[in-house]
């Protein structure tokens, strides 16, 4: 038993419904007692998605727990087949299920004789695996099937297209600024003159799957999910996949270059030379490298950070301060506690410490004894930063609404990197200026403590009793002026000490 | 299901394939009504994720209630269970020192039979500090029912009131002490001899939680037909709980509680006076009659207080007359809710529950009966454990002008055209008695009023064709 009150990831069936929900035309059946369907609630607040989210519960109450599922199970998935008639169910186990230890497997085979759709069981250990895990093998598992089932029928095209084509692996709902991540790297696919394949899964077809193969190569762009099914692609039919992800100046460079390698081994007769465009991107079309050079960025040297999130996008960051920037991440890490190996040889030499924990509290007490500057995290940094007074950039899930803007925030690619420069620079002004607020004594009180904005005033307060004024916690201050000043108009003063505040406290509440 | 008017109630079971809160959802009120308490959730991460998700910006307020996350070594009962809590409850001991535990056991303690109720007394003997067990789980109940079973739970733990000779002694012993202490305000001394002017009655305790405002502007308005209220469960203060027994009068306040009620009578012998909910200002006025009644306390100046209340919310009153609505059904408030409604005129075509029980909702039922009678309002049909899939397909039959919905099914709702307000709000928002009754039509008005503004610009629809059907 652990006592916990927050968490980084969540339990393993929310990865399985992020991927099932995320397909066009799937549908994903929890076994779950009641009120454990809130994954609609999050996906239709959340990202205020406009239809229905395809997921129901067959669920476990009393009756099942004393005489089992039965027939229910099997009667759920054919009523959603009649519903709906989805490609694919997904029966999607939860903690409760795996520890009735029900023969779902054979629910699924049932039902898969009387309905239309493809019926699976996804393949996930509740208590082995996070929701980030169960999302990457519950992509595999579909894809696998799907891949599978077509060569049984005879229908896998494996010759690859005329054009050089690329599948993106790992796009899905409720991940963080995926769909402006999506755009952006279809943009520049396209501007590498890259045919877009397949996306999956967000938006993806299951029917189509079968065409994944035509793909010249896999782009990975988040080493959370996507990385198994791409492996497992290379494996089947050495397709090639890069998993560089192209965050940040350097990184996407690589990443180009990547692509390059793998598109010209595959054409013999063409040979694309990115580099051109890398320079332009780099030194024109992207703010970002110039910002690097620009004198704002230079009052940024040395200033402390600290960096935490999912593996992907704390390694991303933390070589974007460091390398791009020249900010000193005084310590960087990650809640992907099965990926540290990873983690830890990405931020080699780019941090002085290295965190890797799953417990809020173990980053909260880290955060307060280096004082950085700025954050950059989740949204639990973010409130560590409220607490502690230091300014926090977004840039991981776990999020909030906030993080599902509406305008175009993309992460990767070169509009990423605009984003990212105005994120850390924003980040760092609001610190700096709360700094010289500090030494400085606040801000102008008299514009904050009346409701008007003009200052002229029969009453002048002296020195010591607007010092006094200031010790007032902020959000009464506001009232005890005008209750002062209220008192001292009614007895005739003019000049208000601190003897009148006290005397009007005192007339106030007697 | 047919649409036509029918001429009484009609109670309709579904399948129970419906949206809701899990009942552990509760503590997130309960810890703030009960300062002193902590809620310790003996379940999964799955639990911990709803919590988390539901609860939003809470947790980081340093919540007094945490998981007890059970692993895999817990589940194949691989480690002592008992003395993996006594290692948790020792570490909330020793950081928040509070005075009552109260655990909250999941599907997974009820799954792999861990006896929290075995477990909690020889826990709480060791380490001295109350331990309350409420099973709050998704296998039997909804929601709101979560608070049930822990006031059934806590009701146990309530002292047995004293005689009425010995309590009298208390009074005036009590009086002398407070003349002792003279440096007392003169109000606080005029508040507490003010009960010598209230009629005698047998003790009342009202049961639901409440925020403190509403809970006493509730008494105040019990005290203005000179009833005093001896005690609410629960209090702000576990150290305060009511004394119950024998000869001591009890009312809910909120119509999913009848698990409390139930133990109030049968283990701690209370009488139960069933009334309406004071929700609405019909409710309210209902709820002190009934409960004057019982009492042979003639009400005064009560219609008055209604009509005054009905005539200040007239200008709502105009936006939803002759207006639809339909209830998919979460949290149990449903049918005072649609009672209260139809009484503003609006009609009510469907008013989805979760769970019903007809003998402690008696008094409601009968008159949201009446209501639709005096009004000449088609009675609206009531489906226990409803199916969101049916109930969608009926609603797009219906075109309702307000669906009152899970978030689940709030934006897909809105997105087809129907105005939707969020069932959750109902919970969170203070809704009882007279004043509040505003605050009820401020909620469901909000989207109508949103939406008149939006009516004309021409996209009420926003979903594409092929996404028309899908459910």
């Amino acid at each position: 038993m652990k006592l916990a009150y927050w968490m980084y990831a969540g339990p393993a069936h929310i990865g399985t419904l992020r991927v099932a929900s995320s397909f066009k035309n799937v549908h994903a059946i929890m076994h779950a007692p009641l009120g454990d369907d809130y994954f609609n609630v999050m996906r239709s607040m959340l990202e205020r998605e406009r239809d229905f989210t395809p997921v129901t519960a067959s669920i476990v109450d009393r009756h099942v727990l004393a005489r089992g599922s039965q027939e229910k199970v099997v009667d759920n998935i054919t009523r959603k087949d009649k519903e709906e008639c989805p490609d694919l169910i997904v029966l999607t186990p939860t903690c409760t299920s795996s520890i009735l230890q029900e023969d779902l497997q054979n629910f699924v085979d049932r039902a898969s004789i009387t309905s239309n759709s493809d019926v699976i069981l996804a393949d996930v250990n509740h208590y082995r695996v996070n929701e980030l895990q169960a999302a990457d093998r519950t992509l595999e598992q579909v894809v696998r099937y799907y891949l599978d089932k077509a060569n049984r029928q005879g229908t896998l095209n494996k010759s690859i297209t005329d054009k050089p084509s690329a599948n993106i692996i790992g796009i899905f709902t409720l991940g963080f600024h995926n769909q402006h991540d999506c755009r952006e790297l279809k943009r520049l696919l396209q501007d590498l003159d890259i045919k877009i394949n397949q996306v999956i899964p967000e938006g993806g077809s299951v029917q189509n799957l079968k065409n994944l193969p035509k793909a010249w190569f896999n782009l990975v762009p988040y080493r959370e999910v996507g990385l198994m099914t791409a492996i497992y692609l290379e494996k089947q039919f050495g397709m090639p996949y890069i998993s560089t992800t192209p965050m940040g100046i350097v990184d996407t460079a690589e990443c180009i270059r990547q692509i390059e390698k793998h598109v010209n081994k595959l054409n013999p007769n063409q040979t694309f030379n990115y580099e051109p465009y890398i320079d332009q991107q780099t030194r024109f079309v992207s703010q970002a490298a110039w910002f690097s050079r620009s004198i704002d960025c230079q009052n940024l040297t040395g200033k402390k950070a600290v960096v935490f999130g999912d593996a992907t996008h704390a390694a991303s960051i933390t070589k974007i301060l460091a390398r791009e920037m020249g900010i000193c991440v005084s310590c960087t890490g990650t809640y992907c506690i099965h990926d540290a190996e990873w983690f830890k040889e990405q931020v080699q030499g780019f941090s002085d410490e290295i965190l890797i924990t799953d417990n809020h509290t173990e980053v909260g007490d880290m955060i307060a004894r280096i004082e950085p500057s700025a954050i950059f995290g989740t949204q639990m940094e973010r409130h560590i930063g409220k607490r502690l007074d230091i300014p926090c950039g977004v840039i991981s899930s776990p999020v909030h609404i906030q993080n599902f803007p509406l305008g175009y925030r993309p992460f990767l690619g070169y509009e990423g990197t605009n984003q990212i420069a105005d994120l850390v620079y924003n980040s760092f002004t609001l610190g700096m200026e709360d700094h010289l607020l500090e030494i400085f004594g606040g801000h102008d009180t008299k514009e904050v403590i009346t409701k008007s904005l003009s200052t002229d005033t029969d009453l002048t307060w002296n020195y010591e009793s607007q010092l006094e004024l200031n010790k007032i916690p902020g959000f009464v201050r506001g009232k005890i002026k005008r209750n002062t000043e209220k008192f001292a108009r009614q007895n005739g003063i003019t000049n208000i000490t601190i003897e009148v505040m006290y005397a009007a406290k005192e007339a106030l509440s007697a | 299901m047919s649409n036509k008017i029918s001429e009484t109630l009609t109670f309709e079971c579904e399948t129970g394939n419906y949206h809701t809160f899990c009942p552990i959802s509760c503590v997130a009120w309960l810890y703030q009504k009960i300062e002193d308490s902590f809620f310790l959730v003996v379940g999964t991460k799955t639990c911990g994720y709803f919590l988390q998700n539901a609860l939003g910006v809470m947790i980081f307020a340093e919540p007094r209630y945490a998981m007890a996350e059970l692993e895999e070594g817990d589940i194949s009962a691989q480690l002592n269970d008992y003395e993996e809590l006594k290692r948790l409850c020792l570490q909330i001991k020793k950081n928040r020192n509070p005075s009552v535990i109260i655990w909250i056991g999941t599907c997974t303690t009820e799954i792999i039979k861990m006896d929290l109720e075995g477990m909690a007394p020889k826990l709480e003997t060791e380490i001295g500090i109350p331990i309350v067990v409420a099973r709050a789980n998704g296998l039997d109940y909804a929601f709101t029912q979560g608070e049930d079973t822990v006031l059934a739970a806590m009701t146990h733990r309530c002292p047995e009131r004293v005689s009425s000779i010995d309590r009298k002694d208390k009074t005036i012993q009590d009086q002398t002490i407070q003349d002792l202490f003279s440096f007392l305000p003169p109000k606080k001394k005029e508040e507490i001899l003010e009960p010598k002017k209230l009629k005698k009655h047998p003790p009342l305790v009202l049961f639901g939680s409440l925020p403190s405002t509403v809970a006493s502007q509730l008494s105040l308005e019990l005290k203005r037909q000179s009833i005093q209220v001896s005690g609410w469960l629960p209090a702000q203060r576990y150290t305060d709980l009511p004394s119950l027994g024998e000869g001591v009068y009890v009312c809910g306040i909120n119509p999913f509680l009848s698990r409390t009620a139930t133990t109030l009578m049968r283990r701690r012998k209370c009488k139960l006076i069933g009334a309406p909910f004071p929700i609405g200002p019909d409710g309210t006025r209902a709820w002190i009659e009934k409960i004057c009644s019982v009492f042979g306390i003639e009400t005064h100046g009560l219609e008055e207080r209604e009509q005054q209340m009905w005539e200040s919310l007239k200008d709502y009153l105009d936006l939803v007359r002759g207006k639809s609505v339909f209830f998919m059904g979460d949290n149990l408030l449903e049918i005072s809710l649609a009672r209260f409604l139809i009484r503003c005129g609006m009609i009510v075509y469907e008013i989805g529950i979760p769970y019903l029980d007809k003998r402690y909702q008696a008094a409601e039922l009968v008159l949201l009966q009446n209501t639709c009678e005096n009004l000449c309002t088609p009675m609206p049909h009531i489906v226990e454990k409803p199916d969101n899939y049916n109930q969608i397909q009926r609603m797009r039959e219906l075109q309702p002008d307000l669906a009152i919905t899970g978030m689940a099914h709030a934006n897909p709702l809105e997105a087809r055209g129907i105005n939707t307000k969020w069932s959750v709000e109902f919970t969170f928002a203070q809704i009882h008695g007279f004043t509040n009754a505003r605050d009820v039509l401020e909620l469901v008005t909000r989207p109508l009023r949103r939406n008149n503004g939006l009516e004309n610009l021409g996209w009420t629809s926003l979903i594409k064709k092929e996404n028309e059907s899908k459910v």
